[in-house]
């Protein structure tokens, strides 16, 4: 099942490095990562999203959890939760088809952030079944380029991951 | 105000960490810290001749005395030769501070001259790795090191030291912590009570019990308790290849050690059990064989101060994180208040069901009237030093036969390379012992193979005077490799002979030390004795042994824990 684990590491160098390096280590797959300063700023905040049954999701989390460098983490497909994703797609747009794609960005919520006279870059955000549902419906031949952020999440409610 | 440089501040820091014995080799990134060492005389350093020695002696000195060993060495070269050693004690947790040199800050990331990536590269095998960018940052840096190796589940830790780090004539105030507080560091201190309570009443429910430890009970020094808590229930207790000394060989609830090469009792009583009480074990595939054939009746209590350990390859019914030593303290009281008893009959009825099991096999290998057996070196030792020598080994069939016929009572003592099976490790560790236990009788036991992996440590021996006992059962083969090829590859002997061996003899002599072979069973015991009286001499005694023989009961692949072969022809 895929699950979303967040982290809260220690900002410091090669931290990151041993979080990538237990997940090609012990063999568990990544398929995305995001991680960034948070307003404390000696604290990183983690986001990896990953798939597994719930014994290799049990061993990703003690493992993580056994790193020095890391101080919390949560498993937020556990709970309400909520995920967002971004992405900036460059998409071929000419003639006809510019209206089309404006029509499909509005009905996705996005936005045309930059244009020129045969291309427009698209941002969105969503989760990533919503970005899946946009290159789907856009047509991959029409695309020229996509940036995914991966994924961030937050848990709903009071619940909150901090010191 | 104390002003030092950051090689001084190393060595001071050292100092007051309480640090006797480090082991090590130089070279230029590591030179400012050699000469700091050089111009004091309370940390000792001891000379090696090839980097994975001196971890390996550093690791030796630290499962005898259950104290964090020390290694120091220069940068690129030299610590990567570190690595096996490193690797060899992060699979079985034993408590290490690794100090490399590294070059210059300035330099690094332009593949400066002997530049290794050190963080990079150790990081798999390390409980985590440190580097210094500020000189001042030292001695917080070398407290933490040792606290993060020898707390919760111990390992070894890298610190990465820039040469530009220690440079003599740039002095910083030196201030040693007293504490040590990690906010993301905090091992558990105690077990879950509701949990041991829940253990507790399994274990006097239970009809067919056995309890299994493994080497967490020595790291957690708590074969007191073990011992305490297995004598009160009365039930049957094994161990792994790690756990030999948590609990005396010679009684008799002891049902030897378990696993491929175990008894075949302690295999067969694991697999019919309707309850396994684990202590600082992990389910090991060299113990659990097939998983999903393990032990198919019984429920599983599983005590671990790494949860990581828990579930990870067998799962556990009951779950207990927390130091072995005090949860197993917590279990005694409870169960001498516990109004439940263990149920007599049934227990009465396991044992004897065991002691057939003992009777049928117990551990045995057949004599021959010409050939010396390896098994029966390994009992005239056992008997001519009362069960009392450290006795380290390297890998391979010797290994397993030390393992099987020297009976230790305490902990401590076997000292062997059970998770990563380094070959080499041997008689490095031993010299380590031997330093810190001068009046102990060391036994290095070993292989042909093997020895020859670090055979340049015999110049070392000398320089400190290190007169271990080197026992080479020389089987004139990688003797487990070619096991594996008589059972596996209908004996096709692919590159496990070894050819062109070295007179160990003259080789002994040539580093300065005894050199003794025995190739007749008659002179076994009387030489073996003459050696033993040699206190003050290194001796390589040189056994010729049946090329012949095999380790057995040995597990059939794939099988469950009670599937094996007792010799070359019986399979149970
Ligand atoms: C460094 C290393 N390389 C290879 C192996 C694989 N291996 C395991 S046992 C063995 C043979 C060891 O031969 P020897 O030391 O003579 O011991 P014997 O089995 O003959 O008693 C080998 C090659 C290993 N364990 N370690
Ligand atoms: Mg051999």
């Amino acid at each position: 099942m895929r699950r979303i684990i967040s982290v809260l590491l220690e900002n410091e160098p090669g931290a990151l490095s041993r979080v990538v390096g237990l997940f090609s280590q012990r063999n568990y797959n990544i398929e995305t990562l995001t991680v960034a300063p948070t307003e404390d700023e000696t604290l990183s905040r983690l986001t990896v999203t990953t798939s597994g049954s719930d014994k290799v999701i049990e061993q990703i989390t003690k493992q993580l959890n056994k790193l020095i460098e890391v101080v919390k983490l949560v498993d937020l497909t556990e709970g309400a939760h909520i995920e967002r994703e971004l992405m900036l797609v460059k998409l071929k747009a000419t003639g006809s088809q510019r209206a089309e794609i404006k029509r499909t960005v509005d009905i996705f919520r996005g936005q045309i952030v930059d244009v020129t006279s045969s291309v427009y870059t698209v941002q969105l955000s969503g989760n990533s079944e919503k970005l899946d549902g946009f290159i789907q419906a856009i047509g991959t031949s029409g695309v020229l380029e996509v940036v995914r952020s991966g994924v961030s999440g937050i848990a709903r409610g009071e619940k909150v991951l901090s010191l | 105000m104390e002003l030092l440089s950051g090689a001084d501040m190393l060595i001071r820091s050292l100092q007051d960490e309480g640090i006797e014995y480090i082991y090590g080799y130089p070279g230029g990134a590591a030179l400012h810290i050699y000469d700091a060492l050089f111009r004091q005389d309370k940390v000792k350093h001891i000379l090696v001749r090839h980097e994975q020695a001196a971890v390996h002696m550093a690791d030796g000195y630290a499962r005898a005395t259950g104290l964090p060993g020390t290694v120091l060495v220069t940068s690129g070269p030299g610590a990567t030769n570190t690595i096996t050693g490193i690797a060899t004690a992060f699979m079985d947790s034993i408590p290490l501070v690794v100090l490399c040199g590294q070059v210059a800050s300035t330099l690094i990331g332009e593949d400066a001259f002997q530049e290794t990536d050190m963080i990079g590269v150790s990081r798999p095998v390390v409980k985590h790795n440190l580097s210094v960018r500020h000189p001042e940052e030292i001695p917080g840096i070398i407290r933490k090191a040792y606290y993060i190796a020898a707390t919760g589940r111990p390992g070894p830790v890298v610190v990465d030291i820039p040469k530009d780090m220690t440079t003599p004539n740039e002095r910083y105030e030196y201030v040693f912590p007293k504490k040590v507080k990690l906010r993301s560091y905090n091992p558990a201190i105690r077990g879950h009570a509701g949990q041991i309570k829940k253990a507790v009443d399994m274990l006097m429910a239970a009809k067919r019990p056995i309890i299994y430890a493994g080497g967490g009970v020595i790291l957690g020094k708590a074969t007191d308790q073990l011992t305490e808590l297995v004598r009160m229930l009365g039930y049957p207790i094994t161990n792994t290849l790690m756990g030999i000394g948590c609990y005396p060989a010679s009684d008799r609830q002891h049902l030897g050690w378990l696993g491929m090469h175990g008894t075949y009792e302690s295999n067969m009583a694991m697999h019919h059990s309707d309850l396994i009480l684990c202590v600082g074990a992990r389910f090991d595939d060299r113990v659990t064989n097939a998983t999903e054939k393990f032990c198919p009746g019984a429920r599983i209590v599983h005590i671990d101060i790494d949860p990581a350990s828990i579930s990870k390859t067998i799962d556990a019914d009951v779950p207990i994180v927390g130091p072995v030593d005090a949860v197993l303290k917590e279990m005694i009281t409870l169960v001498r208040e516990s109004k439940e008893k263990p149920d007599a009959d049934a227990i009465a009825a396991w044992w004897k069901q065991i002691e057939e099991w003992r009777a049928f096999h117990g551990m045995r290998y057949e004599t021959s009237p010409d050939v010396i057996k390896p098994q029966e070196v390994v009992e005239a030792l056992c008997r001519l030093t009362n069960g009392e020598a450290f006795v380290t080994s390297d890998v391979g069939q010797h290994q397993m036969f030390a393992a099987q016929y020297y009976k230790f009572d305490r902990p401590n003592r076997w000292i062997n390379s059970g998770g990563l099976g380094t070959m080499g490790f041997g008689l490095p560790a031993a010299m380590g012992v031997k330093l810190t236990h001068p009046d102990d009788e060391v036994l290095c036991i070993t292989g042909e193979g093997s020895i020859q992996m670090n055979i340049q440590e015999l110049s070392t021996c000398k320089q400190y005077n290190l007169p271990v006992k080197i026992i080479n059962l020389n089987n004139q083969a990688l003797g487990m490799v070619k096991q594996w090829q008589d059972m596996n590859y209908e004996s096709r002997h692919a590159e496990s002979y070894m050819g062109s061996l070295p007179d160990f003899i003259k080789l002994a002599e040539a580093y300065g030390h005894v050199g003794v072979r025995i190739d007749r069973k008659e002179d076994l015991e009387p030489k073996l004795k003459e050696v033993l009286a040699m206190k003050d001499d290194l001796v390589f005694v040189d056994i010729y042994v049946d090329r012949f023989e095999h380790v057995y009961p040995m597990q059939v692949a794939r099988g469950s824990m009670k599937d094996m072969w007792l010799s070359k022809t019986e399979r149970v």
